[in-house]
């Protein structure tokens, strides 16, 4: 990239970060729809975890945050 | 007038993947913070209307269960595994902590994508734009066709397909968004803002709208359900996403714009010559 020239007031133009940098660190976006899934949904349609308390432990964060329940 | 010299060099693999990393960090505090204040918005608002639905589902099947009764059958009770004040209490607050920092977490692998690849530079401005169509992309527009509902609304036999067509519709939303984003940037190469927004924003309309008139209606509100309760319930739903997203757009833009101040020195005026090397 070139050298660039700008006033005092102004903000250096932020270079994207590069596709290939950002992929591996996908992985916790993976992670975070796990944890989303565990308060959205476990127990509800689908189940990992036998039983219902985790279901019932979110139960109201289920129903404010929308998603759907009982 | 001081005039700043900068001298930008393209930043090594190391330091991008580092940044990513600080991102998804700040991500997720942000993330934890609007949790708090979720949490707090919900406790105080959103609680007393799951209580009032509640107490009506109660009353139901206490109804039924003496309507059973003198037909001889007798009903059996569910055994409760969370009681109500475990429920209303750490419950919601883990629900809604791990909510908001997934999606603090999420909301930050976004920007480290859409920083610098925008037509704004001002960490500040991605961030907001990132949220408001956010908010529009995960909740306005997939609840405007499967609402929130409160406890005794819904049907237990239908979940499955309830839960199915929620994801549905918040994914065809999500998946729309990402497009019409990037056709507004096509359409910016030709159009001014105003224009190439403006059709973009068309075809996502267009987009959910279809869906929505494609996938079938749910409505299982039991016929006297107090019309002010299911309300409440639904603007209080909304009340907490618009903190938690107001708070990831203004909380994460901010630290990032702070730390890019210190980082680069910029708006100091001072001469500083800044080589990633």
């Amino acid at each position: 990239m070139s050298d660039t020239a700008i006033g005092s007031h102004a903000i250096p133009s932020p270079a994207p970060i590069p596709v290939r940098e950002i992929a591996p660190w996908l992985v916790f976006g993976l992670l975070m729809l796990l944890a989303l899934y565990f308060v959205g949904a476990e127990e509800g349609a689908t189940s990992i975890i036998p039983g219902m308390y985790v279901h019932e432990w979110v139960h109201d964060s289920r129903h404010l945050l929308g998603f759907p329940c009982h | 007038m001081t005039v700043a010299i900068f001298w930008v060099s393209p930043a090594t693999d190391m330091e991008n993947r580092m940044m990513v990393r600080t991102l998804l960090i700040r991500g997720m505090l942000v993330g934890f913070l609007a949790g708090i204040l979720v949490f707090s918005f919900a406790k105080v608002f959103g609680e007393p209307q799951v209580d009032h639905a509640i107490a009506f589902e109660s009353a139901m099947d206490e109804a039924k269960a003496k309507a059973d009764l003198e037909r001889g059958i007798h009903d059996v009770e569910e055994p409760e595994l969370v009681s109500r004040k475990l429920q209303a209490s750490y419950g919601l607050l883990t629900g809604v902590m791990v909510y908001s920092t997934a999606f603090g977490g999420l909301f930050a692998l976004v920007f480290s994508y859409a920083n610098g690849r925008m037509k704004s530079t001002d960490p500040r401005v991605v961030s907001v734009l990132l949220a408001i169509t956010g908010i529009i992309a995960v909740y306005v527009v997939p609840s405007i066709k499967y609402p929130a509902n409160p406890p005794s609304v819904g049907n237990p036999d239908t979940i499955g397909m309830r839960t199915e067509l929620y994801f549905i519709m918040m994914l065809v939303s999500l998946l729309g968004m990402i497009a019409a984003t990037m056709l507004q940037g096509r359409l910016r190469q030709q159009y001014n803002a105003w224009t190439s927004t403006y059709l973009a924003g068309a075809c996502y309309i267009l987009i959910v709208f279809t869906t929505g008139e494609l996938l079938p209606a749910v409505n299982e509100v039991p016929s006297n359900f107090p019309a002010d309760l299911l309300w409440n319930f639904r603007i209080d739903s909304l009340g907490m996403q618009i903190i938690m997203w107001t708070t990831l757009g203004l909380g994460f833009g901010a630290f990032t714009e702070y730390a890019n101040r210190n980082r680069f020195g910029y708006r100091n005026g001072a001469n500083i010559q800044l080589n990633a090397h």
